[in-house]
């Protein structure tokens, strides 16, 4: 699996989301992804990419686009 | 029933492991089977443990960020899992309400509150995975009942008791326990730090009539730690002889 096709599994599985949903998911934009379903994303992302996200990265991942960017400046993981 | 091996092979991080109630408590869980990720500040104060495999010395401030971050990628590393959380590392400065500093209050708050909150939001990680996991962290009685002169340290520990309570809530659906101690007059360095005056008047306030000493809370915090107090969570426990605030 790429980067990519795990970082979209991990949306698909917190979500239930289609793929073509992804690129429009912004926080509480889906009723599943409020602050508990945001957890169980982040878990879901530092199992699949061995990682251990601080705070400010975990609140300020507020959409798919966001969440990409953070994972690539921050924690090394390429696109 | 024997309780020698209460901990056997369970991983925990334990703060303030070179003196007082912490030492306690990182002897007594390695007595008990535990492996112990032990944090001090000084490097070289947990020397007299080299010849403990199962004592893993860990030399940081618990207020620098990036060095919680590093040990619990530490454990997850070597170890891949975390059974047990102590936060246990705290400081106490007594000034009457006129004369505590700006600075002292993000000290103090830094150490007894916000690092026990951070250690809290790694440790949870493990724990939500896992599906099991304990935390004990070490309030007070002043925490409970206030105490003049202590406004300042009395009120980090006030916050302790209720995070105690919150994060017991928010995590016992993924069976996780969260507990605290709150002891009374322990006879450590902090208590000794109050001069002797004080501490027989204090003395004067507990019906056992006696200080107690660190292992007093080792036990306390072994019982927590361990499938004995399986069903326990969102208390706070006094261990303090039965003193009066
Ligand atoms: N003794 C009592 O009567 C009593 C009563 C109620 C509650 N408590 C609580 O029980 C806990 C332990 O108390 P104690 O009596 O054992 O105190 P202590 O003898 O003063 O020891 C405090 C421990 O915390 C460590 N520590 C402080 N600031 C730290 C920091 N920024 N980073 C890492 N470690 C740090 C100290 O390390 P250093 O040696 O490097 O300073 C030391 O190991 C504390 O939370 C305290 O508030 C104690």
């Amino acid at each position: 699996m790429t980067n990519q096709e795990k970082y979209d599994q991990c949306f698909i599985d917190s979500f239930n989301a289609h793929e073509d949903q992804l690129k429009g998911l912004e926080y509480q934009s889906s009723p599943l992804w409020d602050s508990m379903g945001h957890m169980q994303l982040i878990s879901a992302l530092e199992e699949q990419f061995d990682i251990m996200m601080e705070t400010d990265d975990i609140v300020d991942l507020s959409s798919y686009k966001r969440g990409m960017s953070i994972l690539a400046e921050k924690y090394d993981v390429q696109f | 029933m024997s309780n020698s091996k209460l901990l056997d092979g369970k991983i925990a991080l334990v703060s303030g492991c070179n003196r007082g109630i912490g030492r306690a408590i990182l002897h007594t869980f390695l007595e008990n089977g535990a492996i112990v990720y032990a944090i001090a500040r000084t490097h070289g104060s947990l020397n007299d443990f080299e010849s403990c495999p199962n004592c893993k010395p860990t030399y940081m401030d618990v207020t620098d960020s990036s060095a919680v971050k590093s040990i619990f990628m530490r454990i997850k590393k070597e170890q891949g899992r975390l059974d047990v959380l102590v936060n246990n590392a705290g400081m106490m400065k007594d000034a009457l309400i006129g004369m505590i500093s700006k600075e002292q209050i993000e000290q103090t708050y830094s150490v007894n509150v916000f690092a026990v909150i951070e250690m809290i939001q790694y440790a949870s990680k493990f724990f939500k995975r896992q599906q099991s996991g304990v935390i004990i962290n070490l309030a007070s009685i002043m925490g409970v009942n206030g105490n003049p002169g202590q406004l300042l340290y009395s009120s980090t520990k006030g916050a302790i008791v209720t995070l105690t309570k919150s994060a017991a809530k928010e995590l016992a659906p993924y069976k996780i326990r969260v507990n605290a101690i709150a002891p009374g007059a322990i006879d450590t360095d902090m208590l000794r730090s109050i001069g002797e005056d004080n501490v027989s008047k204090l003395l004067k306030n507990i019906y056992s009539g006696k200080l107690g000493v660190a292992e007093d809370v080792a036990k306390t915090a072994l019982f927590l730690a361990s499938d004995l107090s399986e069903y326990v969570t969102g208390q706070i426990i006094g261990v303090d002889g039965g003193m009066i605030v």
